[in-house]
Parts: C-alpha cells; sequence; structure tokens
C-alpha cells in the first residue's frame, strides 16, 4: 500500500505492507535510527515518536496507520546548526543517561508531557515518563534533566546540575 | 515481531466499515486504537485476514452530555477521558481509572471502544461501566441498538456485538446529587493488569441513606462481574462499619479470580474484600465534599 508520511518535516512516499510497523519504517526504509526498539511489546518507551504531536510507541503502531500524518523523531529535536535543545542540555548536564538507550523515547516523552505542563512537579514528571523504562540510571537524574528543561524553557535558572547520590 | 500478513482498510465512513465488516466476514477485525489487538497480532495470538481501521471515520470521538446522559464516542482515546472537565464534574472515577490504565503514549493511542469491545475482564472500563450502569451503543448494517451493561459481556474476548456490529458509543446516566464514585486496583508495577480491581458508585440521601450502588470487579472472574449481593448489602441502609464489611465479604466470596504470577486465589479474594472497604470509604468522602 502505498502511504504518505511527513517525518521530520520531508515527506516520504513509499509502497509499504500493511504489516510494517512504524518503527520498522522509520529505522529500515528512513534510516532514522534514532528511534530505537526496545522490548518490542509496548512496555519500555524506546520506540517513542510524536505522532501529530503526540507521543506513542512505534512499535505498535503500524506504518500504513501514519498515512497523512506527520512524524517526529529524536532527529529533529537539536537545531539545524546542532544546538541542544533544552531537554538534551537537561540530559547531558544532569547525567540523565548512561548507557543511552532509552534516552530518545525519554525526550520525545518528555516533549509532550513539557508542552502539556510546562511546570510540571516531580510525582507529576515520575507519572509522565511511566511509559518509558531505564535500566541504567534509577531516574532521579531524568527527573532533574526534565526539570532543568522545564525550569530553561521557562525562563527561569535551572537548579545546580551536581549529580545527585541518594 | 511482526504480523501475519493481512489486508489494511480505512474507511472514512460507518457505512461504508459495516459494509466492508460484511464483505470481509468473520477473518475481518475492526482497529480502532489497536493497543490490544496489534500486539497480539504480533505475537500471532490473532491472525485476522483484514484489518478494517476505523480511526479515520468521523463523528466517533466526542465526550458531552444530552437530556441527562453522558455520551462518549468509542473512539475517545484514554487521554480525552483522563482530562475531559465534563467527566471530572459527574464522575471523579474516569481520573481513577485512566491513571492506571498503561501508561501516557498507550493513552494517547487506546480508545474507551476498544477497551470494552476487546471483552477482557482484565481490562479497567468494563468493571467501571458496570459500576456506572452504562448503555453499550452498537451500529450494524439495520441501525443502532442499546445494550445494557449487564448482557455486553459474554466470556473471554466474548460480547454482545453481533457479526457486522460496531460499538460506537457508550451511554452513562448523569448521576443525582449525592453521588460519588472511585476506582482503584492494585498492580505489581505502573501498565501491569490488575491483580485486583473494584469500581463503586454510590448516592446517598439527606440522612446518609444509600440509594443506589453500582460495584464492578475487574480481573476476578472470567466475564467483568457485578458484585450484586454487595450492592443489596448497601442499599436502603445507612453506610456503617457493619455494612461495609458485609458488602466486601460478599464481592470476595461472589467473585472467582484464578491464581497466577499476580497471586493466588485466597490472596486475590482478601485483596477484592480490601479494596471494596476502601472504595466504599473513598466515594462517600466524596459526596461529603
Amino acid at each position: 500500500m502505498e502511504i504518505t508520511v511527513t517525518v521530520n518535516g520531508e515527506q516520504h512516499t513509499q509502497d509499504v505492507e500493511p504489516r510494517m510497523l512504524l518503527v520498522h519504517f522509520i529505522r529500515e526504509n528512513l534510516n532514522l535510527t534514532g528511534t530505537h526498539i526496545g522490548c518490542d511489546t509496548t512496555s519500555c518507551g524506546a520506540c517513542t515518536i510524536l505522532l501529530d504531536g503526540k507521543s506513542v510507541k512505534s512499535c505498535t503502531i503500524l506504518a500504513v496507520q501514519a498515512n497523512g500524518k506527520s512524524v517526529r523523531t529524536i532527529e529533529s529535536v537539536a537545531g539545524a546548526d546542532g544546538h541542544l535543545h533544552p531537554l538534551q542540555e537537561g540530559f547531558k548536564e544532569n547525567h540523565g543517561l548512561h548507557c543511552g538507550f532509552c534516552t530518545p523515547g525519554m525526550i520525545m516523552r518528555s516533549i509532550e508531557l513539557l508542552e502539556n505542563n510546562p511546570n510540571p512537579t516531580e510525582e507529576e514528571i515520575r507519572w509522565g515518563i511511566s511509559g518509558n523504562l531505564c535500566r541504567c540510571t534509577g531516574y532521579n537524574n531524568i527527573v532533574k534533566a526534565i526539570e532543568y528543561a522545564s525550569a530553561k524553557n521557562r525562563g527561569v535558572e535551572p537548579a545546580s546540575t551536581e549529580p545527585q547520590f541518594v | 515481531m511482526i504480523a501475519q500478513s493481512f489486508q489494511y482498510e480505512a474507511p472514512g465512513t460507518l457505512a461504508e466499515a459495516i459494509s466492508m465488516l460484511h464483505k470481509y466476514g468473520e477473518e475481518a477485525k475492526v482497529l480502532s486504537g489497536g493497543h490490544s489487538l496489534i500486539p497480539m497480532m504480533k505475537l500471532r495470538f490473532a491472525n485476522p485476514e483484514c484489518l478494517i481501521d476505523i480511526n479515520g471515520i468521523p463523528g466517533l470521538a466526542h465526550i458531552k452530555e444530552e437530556g441527562g446522559v453522558i455520551k462518549i464516542g468509542a473512539l475517545t482515546r484514554e487521554a480525552e477521558i483522563e482530562h475531559s472537565d465534563l467527566l471530572k464534574k459527574h464522575f471523579p472515577i474516569f481520573a481513577d481509572v485512566t491513571k492506571l490504565i498503561a501508561d501516557p503514549q498507550v493513552r494517547n493511542r487506546g480508545t474507551i471502544g476498544g477497551n470494552l469491545a476487546h471483552g477482557d475482564a482484565a481490562n479497567d472500563h468494563p468493571a467501571v461501566m458496570l459500576a456506572l450502569n452504562a448503555t453499550i451503543i452498537a451500529t450494524g448494517s439495520d441501525g443502532e441498538r442499546s445494550i445494557p451493561i449487564d448482557e455486553f459481556f459474554h466470556g473471554f474476548y466474548m460480547t454482545e456485538l453481533q457479526f457486522g456490529e460496531i460499538l460506537t458509543e457508550i451511554q452513562i446516566p448523569v448521576p443525582p446529587a449525592g453521588t460519588g464514585s472511585a476506582y482503584h486496583k492494585l498492580e505489581r508495577k505502573v501498565g501491569d493488569y490488575a491483580t485486583a480491581g473494584v469500581a463503586i458508585q454510590l448516592t446517598l440521601d439527606s440522612k446518609g441513606v444509600c440509594t443506589a450502588a453500582g460495584i464492578g470487579l475487574t480481573n476476578v472472574n472470567p466475564v467483568p462481574l457485578r458484585a450484586s449481593r454487595s450492592e443489596k448489602a448497601l442499599i436502603g441502609k445507612p453506610i456503617t462499619d457493619e455494612t461495609i464489611a458485609e458488602a466486601a465479604k460478599y464481592a470476595s466470596e461472589d467473585c472467582s479470580p484464578s491464581a497466577d504470577l499476580r497471586g493466588s486465589e485466597e490472596y486475590k479474594r482478601a485483596m477484592v474484600a480490601v479494596l471494596v472497604k476502601r472504595m466504599i470509604h473513598k466515594a462517600v468522602e466524596r459526596i461529603s465534599k
């Protein structure tokens, strides 16, 4: 079936099998490998992308379901000049990643989280990323990274980025 | 994991979708949010020959109040239910239940219609709909049909929906003043199916006597279960420690949980009793507010 999907602002028209998952379309057909496949069972959130602005798990959506829609992946997040997005900066400054496998999904989910709730509490952040698993960090520095981006987006000085050992 | 090959159709109208269901027969499945069906297809537990994707059909995603009835379109996403002011006003239970359904990304896709039409006693909305006395609207080639929620669930993955019918709307009576509702499920981790779940809606008169009670149980029975004896134990009486204990006891006796990784049968029955007590307290607390 022929589908047209706008990915990171660029239109792609391709013929795909109906059973192809959106994450495979993104990674294999478009070669955008920043979106990861972790569990492949809708649990881990590594494959999170934005579909028409909503964070979704691309391992549980068919590529044909994205026909006529707009997809945003981690590759679109930094500026064209390489300037980091506040969330990327927050993860870097706060040691919000160790192995980095979950990070693209964490960031794509957090983009929508901060759009809906620009100044979330710690509890709201923890519920907000409850569909994303990290097996390295224990989440504390991920929460701090999102708090950092929230502060930066609101023009507030982010809290100290000294690593927290709890 | 990749599903078996299938044909994909994306009808633009309900009539078109229904005629496709007739054309492809029993080998067709309706694709709504897809967050139960696609995982099952990837695991090849479900192998439909044709998927009829109803996401592009207009007029199926709404939350509105008409003539004392709340109408929720089948394609309404869990995330929309979670944040609906109209639902918050009448039914605090929806904020309880949606927060416990999977996770934010899944709630951006999963729909209330799919959650019910899937016919799984482990899903959370069935118990809530029993407590709220909902009516299911199914649309087929002969038009719409109303199905009382008590007649909707037939068995594991089996519902009253007939061949060629699509669940299109859920209707819930707006409760009178003095009504409170609450839901909780015990889960091992975020997004897990319930070890046990309890949905309750209670109405009290000005003297504190219970005039209406709806109690539904999640994942402790082959089909979503109405705790009828528990409801009767409350109606016509003031809510006291004794009536609450009686309602809790009946619910734990009348369900039929199976032992699995989430716990033994005995443990699940005990949790049903605990949750019934807690949810009655929570619903009553909400009335007094």
